[in-house]
């Protein structure tokens, strides 16, 4: 099967002024590659500053104008040029964002989650996604102040699948939550997979990621040391790296004292 | 609503404490000044060929003996029941010269204040979206040269291009000169406080199209704009960075209210345009103690105004106020 993704030897790196005018060259991703097949959760587990989100940025084409990419990446077996990504970009690839600040704080929710269309089949579908996701009608019409942490998770859920996305890329979705928020929000990535989307799921926590993923890409100051099933992080067998074998004795349930 | 009621009652109390301040502080000011209100008002060759009970009965008029905690006091006494009193200069009761004056300077104030919010805000929309590149560079280097021009200065070049090389606006005045008062047109009007308008609304614009832009910026490196384009959302200007700048857009132009009415009595005073900004200088400069402290609480009470519209539009536009105000 061609994966849906595919990601070979991803670079990004930052310019930025330092002292004066010189310039100083920040890479941040070196040399990450990954793929995402349909139907299965990829996870990528990296530590905080990583460059977990940037990675997603970068597959979407949207990095802040004074970082450049280098390296391939595929969606569906063909390049993904910055034109490609600009079209496909809301229509088969969709982006779960961390929370409640990826909504516009002066717009009404439905009205997001909708893009601003207001015929009647956008509005059904919005209703009919809002309550997918265990939420009431009425939120359509609250800003997202007035909506909880693990409510705007689920808001930012329901645009993801609005258009039945090939691709979900869910940067950190969980963090803040409680452990049943979370556990239901995986569960839905789980039931996005099994619906035949590829489900990109960006985390720094490696235990969420061994309960939701079919393979689990370990990720170090930007770069891939270890891609493996994520059965071997259930045993610990078959994890050649030190540093996910450290990852692996630090989960609580194995000898981490 | 209780909470509508607690804002208005502090703000109330805010502007009562404000214009007592304000009403203090000018007439402290105006008490330190060296000038000496009979030698401005009738002259070194005039006081001289006076007798003493003339020149006492002079010195009576503009208050020069009295002292200056009896002066205020007095003073204030009078303004809180609603007496401002006479001005010494012009002679008639000082809501009166205010009045006049007010209504010759009001449209050139609307004028300003309309014009200098629109500009500013169209230019700061224009420099944001194309931040870091030709069109924002352009608007970015005009402001910041016209912001670091004085008011005043700005008056004179349009004055110098306009009436003295091009002889296409009038010089001065807010009329032209030597026509009789019933036969002078709106378009003469209109003519005459062009330059000067113009002088204050590009003055404004400047400021206001600067902050605009580094909002336009924030707004666009925020997340919910990223958000927006990775779900292929179109019109972000138009449905984003809109909505989302409307907020200090309105601070801004309420905020301007301030330096619009500062900046007029520098640019009346070039233009010789009989408005509220130029009594201000006669009074300030002529010892006119009464016309200055009422010009002085009028346009602060223009200004708390100004802000407090801002606040209770605040409270309309933005949901997290509105609604919050709602539910506590």
């Amino acid at each position: 099967m061609t994966p849906i993704l595919s990601v070979d030897k991803l670079s990004i790196t930052f310019t930025r002024y330092s002292r004066g005018l010189s310039r100083e060259e920040m890479p941040s991703v070196r040399e990450l590659s990954l793929t995402v097949e349909p139907g299965q959760v990829a996870a990528v587990v990296g530590e905080s500053g990583a460059g977990k989100s940037l990675l997603a940025h970068g597959i979407l084409h949207l990095l802040p104008r004074n970082a450049a990419m280098s390296g391939n990446i595929l969606y569906d077996g063909m390049p993904l040029t910055a034109d490609r990504a600009r079209v496909l970009r809301g229509r088969e690839i969709a982006l779960i964002p961390q929370g409640v600040t990826y909504l516009d704080p002066m717009m009404r929710v439905g009205e997001q989650i909708r893009r601003g269309r207001g015929d009647e089949a956008s509005r059904a579908r919005c209703r009919a996604v809002l309550s997918r996701y265990g939420l009431a009608a009425e939120v359509e019409g609250r800003y997202p102040f007035e909506l909880s942490g693990g409510m705007a998770r689920r808001v930012l859920i329901a645009c993801a699948v609005m258009d039945n996305p090939r691709l979900i890329i869910a940067d950190e979705p969980t963090p803040g939550l409680d452990a049943r928020s979370a556990a239901r929000i995986l569960s839905h990535f789980r039931e996005l997979a099994e619906q035949g989307a590829g489900v990109l799921f960006i985390t720094h926590d490696l235990e969420l990621a061994c309960t939701v993923a079919h393979k689990i890409v370990v990720f170090r100051s930007g770069q891939t040391v270890e891609e493996a099933a994520s059965s071997a992080f259930q045993t610990g067998e078959g994890l050649t790296h030190p540093y996910s074998r450290a990852l692996w004795r630090a989960l609580p349930k194995n000898d981490f004292l | 609503m209780k909470h509508r009621l607690q804002f208005t009652a502090k703000k109330l109390v805010r502007m009562a404490l404000l214009l007592l301040g304000v009403s203090l502080t000018a007439f402290l000011l105006m008490d330190a000044s060296p000038l000496d209100p009979l030698q401005t008002n009738i002259g070194q060759a005039a006081l001289g060929s006076m007798s003493p009970e003339q020149i006492a009965r002079l010195e009576d008029y503009w208050g020069v003996n009295a002292p200056a905690a009896e002066r205020y006091l007095g003073w204030l006494g009078d303004a809180l029941r609603g007496d401002f009193g006479v001005s010494l200069l012009y002679r008639r009761p000082v809501p009166e010269v205010i009045g006049q004056r007010l209504s010759n300077s009001f449209w050139l104030l609307l004028t300003a204040w309309v014009l200098s919010g629109g500009l500013g805000l169209g230019l700061g929309l224009l420099a944001g979206a194309f931040r870091g590149r030709g069109p924002d560079k352009m608007i970015r280097g005009c402001c910041l040269v016209v912001s670091s021009t004085p008011a005043f200065w700005l008056a004179l070049l349009l004055l110098m291009v306009f009436s003295v090389w091009l002889k296409v606006l009038p010089v001065g005045l807010s009329v032209p000169a030597g026509a009789a008062a019933d036969s002078v047109t709106l378009a003469q009007r209109l003519r005459h406080a062009l330059l000067p308008g113009l002088t204050l609304s590009v003055a404004g614009a400047a400021g206001i199209a600067l902050h605009t832009r580094e909002k336009v910026v924030d707004v666009l490196d925020s997340d919910y704009v990223l958000f927006a384009r990775a779900r292929g959302e179109g019109h972000i200007l138009r449905r984003h960075v809109l909505r989302n700048v409307a907020l200090p857009a309105i601070t801004l132009q309420f905020a301007s209210i301030s330096e619009i009415i500062g900046g007029s009595v520098l640019v009346e005073k070039v233009f010789s345009y009989p408005g509220l900004g130029q009594a201000a200088v006669s009074a300030g400069l002529g010892g006119d103690m009464p016309l200055l402290m009422g010009i002085t609480v009028a346009t602060a009470f223009l200004v708390f105004g100004g802000n407090l519209a801002a606040d209770l539009l605040y409270g309309i536009v933005d949901p997290r106020i509105r609604r919050g105000a709602a539910a506590g």
